[in-house]
C-alpha cells in the first residue's frame, strides 16, 4: 500500500508545499509515496513532481473540470483512487483545506487538520486552541486523511527523483460550481510561507501608506512582508498578507513584527519562528513575552533607522 | 430563501486554555463560553440577506450539551427565527456535526446554509465541506463576500494568494472568513425577544447519527516554551545581536 500526496499547483509549476507535504509522507513511512496532480494544461506539473526525492509515481489528472481546484470535482477524483491508500495528504495550505475534508467525506474517514508532527502511521501531533495546547491524537480509520502544517517538516529536495508518470483518464464534473475569477497578489517579495525573513506590521502601522516604511525594510532584508488581521481589517494591505490562527502560518529565520501587541491568534501564525524580534512603544506589549529580541519605541523612528542600518 | 446557520459553542476567544493536570484533554472547568467567533458572522451574515429581502427564514442550530442553546439564544437575539438543538454531550468530530446537519437538512430543506470556516477551540476547518460531500451541494469556503441572485450564490474566498470568485448552484454552503462582516450586538429588547422564538430540540440518535469517535485524542500539552529573550536599548544593540549573536541577516 501507499501514501498518496496531493500536488498544489498553479498548473504550470508545483508548489513549494508540495515538498513539505512529501517529507511528512516520509516521516510516515511505510510505502511508495506517490503524488497526484490534478489541473488542466498541467503536464509541466507531472514533470517537476517526478522529479521530487522520494516519490515513485506521479498521477496526472488532466482535465478543464481541475482547472481552478474546484473541490467539488477534485474531492471526487481523490475520492475514486483513494481506497488504494494507506494515507492521503495534502497541505494545509487554503486550496488542501478547501479539497480534502470534503474527499475525507466521500471516502467516510474523519480527516486530520494541521498536522505538525507524526508520531506513527495512525497517530499525529495537531496545534488546537490557536496553538495553545498540541494535541496527541489517532486515527482509528482505514485510511488517513490529512493536511499537513508545511512549515512542520522541512521540504523534500525538488530535484533527483525519478518517478514514472502516469496519466488518470477519469474526469470528474459535479456541474454545481464554476470558477468566476481571481485577483492574485502580485508581489516580488518571497512569499510568506517560505520567506527566511519576514517583517510584518500591525494597526501601530496606522495606514496602509506606512507599509511602504516595511517595504523598504523587506526589500533590504530580502523578506516577505505580513500583517496582523488588525491591519487586513482596517484596509492597510490585502488579506493574503494575515499571519495567525486565521491566516497564513510562518516559521522563517527572522520574524519582526512591527506595532503588533500580541494576541493568541497572531502568535498561532508566528511563534515557531526561529528568532523574533518585536518593536512596540508599549513595554507590556505580550508580544514581548515571545521575542527573543524587544525593542521599546516608537516604530516611526526605529524602522528608519532599522533599515539604514541593515 | 430559507437559511440554515449551524453555530457551535466555544471557549470565548480571548480565554488561554491549559491542559488538564493529567493531559488527557484541556481544562474547561469555569471558563467562559461563547458563540464561536465565525459563526457569529455567519448569524450576521444570514440576517442581513433577510433585511436585504432574499431571505424568509434563518434557523440557527447547534449540536452540543445542554448549554449550547446559549448560542442558539444569542443567534436568535441576533436575527435568526427559530432554533434547533441537537442535544448530545458526545465530542463531536466534523463528520459527526456534517452527518447530524444533513439529517437536518432532509427535513428543513433549505436553500443557503451558512457556518464558519473554522472552530476556534479544535481549529478543524472541516465541517462545511464535509456537508457538501455528503449532500453533493456546492461549497463556498472561506468566504469575504456572498452575493445571491438568479438561483445561485457568488462567493469570493480569501485564498492563500489573494481573492478567488466562485458560483455555485442552490442550495450551497458558505463558509464564513472573518472579513465577511462585522457582527452587530444583540440589543436588550432582541435579548428579550430571543427568549420566546421557537427551539426545538432533537437528538444525533432521533436523527439516525452515531457520535462514536474515529479519531482519539491521546493527549494535549503545552508547546514547547520559547526561551525568554531581552530587551535591547536601540537599534545598534539590536543590528548588533541580528549579525553577531542570533546569525540571522
Ligand atoms: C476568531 C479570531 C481569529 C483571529 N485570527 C487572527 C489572525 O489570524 N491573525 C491576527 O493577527 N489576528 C487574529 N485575530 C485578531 C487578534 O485577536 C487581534 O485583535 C489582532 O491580532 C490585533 O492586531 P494588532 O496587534 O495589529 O493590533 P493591536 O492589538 O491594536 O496592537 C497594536 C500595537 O501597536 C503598538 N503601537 C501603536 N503605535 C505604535 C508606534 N508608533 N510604535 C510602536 N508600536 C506602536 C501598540 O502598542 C499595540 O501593541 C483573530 C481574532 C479572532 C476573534
Ligand atoms: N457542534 C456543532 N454545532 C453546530 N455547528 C457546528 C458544530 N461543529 C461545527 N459546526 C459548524 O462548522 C463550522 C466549522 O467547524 P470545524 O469544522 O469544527 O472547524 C463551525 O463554525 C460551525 O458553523
Amino acid at each position: 500500500m501507499s501514501i498518496l500526496v496531493i500536488a498544489e499547483h498553479d498548473n504550470s509549476s508545483l508548489k513549494g508545499a508540495t515538498l513539505n507535504t512529501i517529507a511528512a509522507a516520509q516521516a510516515i513511512g511505510g510505502g511508495d509515496i506517490e503524488v497526484l496532480v490534478a489541473g488542466s494544461g498541467c503536464a509541466s506539473v507531472g514533470e517537476e513532481a517526478a522529479k521530487a526525492a522520494g516519490v515513485s509515481k506521479v498521477l496526472v489528472a488532466d482535465n478543464a473540470a481541475y482547472e481552478h481546484q474546484l473541490a467539488e470535482n477534485v474531492a471526487q477524483l481523490v475520492a475514486e483512487i483513494g481506497g488504494n491508500y494507506t494515507h492521503i495528504l495534502a497541505p494545509a495550505t487554503t486550496s488542501g483545506k478547501n479539497m480534502l475534508p470534503r474527499a475525507a467525506a466521500l471516502l467516510d474517514v474523519q480527516a486530520i487538520s494541521d498536522i505538525s508532527g507524526v508520531e506513527s502511521a495512525d497517530t499525529f501531533k495537531r496545534p488546537i486552541y490557536a496553538g495553545n495546547v498540541i494535541a496527541t491524537v489517532q486515527s482509528s480509520d482505514p485510511i488517513k486523511v490529512i493536511t499537513v502544517r508545511t512549515t512542520a517538516f522541512d521540504p523534500v529536495a525538488a530535484e533527483g527523483g525519478s518517478a514514472s508518470v502516469e496519466t488518470l483518464g477519469s474526469a470528474h464534473d459535479a456541474g454545481v460550481s464554476k470558477f468566476v475569477g481571481e485577483e492574485l497578489a502580485e508581489s516580488e517579495r518571497p512569499e510568506l510561507t517560505s520567506a527566511r525573513v519576514i517583517v510584518s506590521g500591525g494597526r501601530g502601522m496606522q495606514n496602509g501608506d506606512n507599509f511602504e516604511m516595511l517595504y523598504k525594510l523587506a526589500d533590504k532584508l530580502n523578506a516577505g512582508v505580513g500583517a496582523s488581521r488588525a491591519a487586513v481589517d482596517a484596509g492597510f494591505v490585502p488579506n493574503d498578507m494575515q499571519v495567525g490562527q486565521t491566516g497564513k502560518i510562518v516559521a522563517p529565520e527572522l520574524y519582526i513584527a512591527v506595532g503588533i501587541s500580541g494576541a493568541i491568534q497572531h502568535l498561532a501564525g508566528m511563534k515557531d519562528s526561529k528568532v523574533i524580534v518585536a518593536i512596540n512603544k508599549d513595554e507590556e506589549a505580550p508580544i514581548f513575552q515571545v521575542a527573543d529580541y524587544g525593542l521599546v519605541g516608537d516604530l516611526f523612528e526605529v524602522i528608519p533607522a532599522l533599515t539604514e542600518k541593515v | 430563501m430559507k437559511i440554515l446557520v449551524a453555530v457551535k459553542r466555544v471557549i470565548d476567544y480571548n480565554v488561554k486554555v491549559r491542559p488538564k493536570a493529567d493531559g488527557s484533554d484541556v481544562d474547561l472547568a469555569n471558563v467562559k463560553m461563547a458563540i464561536n467567533p465565525f459563526c457569529e458572522i455567519a448569524v450576521e451574515e444570514a440576517v442581513r440577506l433577510k433585511e436585504a429581502g432574499t431571505a424568509t427564514e434563518i434557523v440557527a442550530v447547534s449540536i452540543g450539551p445542554k448549554q449550547a442553546q446559549e448560542q442558539i439564544r444569542t443567534a436568535l437575539a441576533l436575527g435568526a427565527d427559530r432554533g434547533i438543538h441537537v442535544e448530545t454531550d458526545a465530542r463531536m468530530e466534523p463528520l459527526a456535526v456534517a452527518k447530524t446537519l444533513k439529517a437536518l437538512i432532509e427535513k428543513e430543506s433549505p436553500d443557503l446554509i451558512i457556518m464558519g470556516k473554522q472552530s476556534i477551540d479544535a481549529d478543524n476547518n472541516q465541517t462545511g465541506q464535509m456537508l457538501g460531500a455528503l449532500t453533493a451541494m456546492p461549497q463556498g469556503t472561506f468566504a469575504s463576500e456572498v452575493k445571491v441572485a438568479d438561483g445561485k450564490v457568488a462567493v469570493t474566498r480569501e485564498v492563500d494568494g489573494g481573492l478567488q470568485t466562485v458560483e455555485l448552484n442552490l442550495p450551497a454552503i458558505v463558509t464564513t472568513d472573518l472579513r465577511l462582516n462585522e457582527p452587530r450586538y444583540a440589543s436588550l429588547p432582541n435579548i428579550m425577544k430571543a427568549k420566546k422564538k421557537p427551539l426545538d430540540t432533537t437528538t444525533p440518535d432521533e436523527l439516525g447519527v452515531s457520535t462514536e469517535a474515529r479519531v482519539n485524542l491521546l493527549k494535549v500539552e503545552l508547546p514547547p516554551e520559547r526561551q525568554a529573550g531581552i530587551k535591547v536599548p536601540d537599534v545598534d544593540t539590536l543590528v548588533d545581536k541580528l549579525k553577531n549573536e542570533a546569525k540571522v541577516i
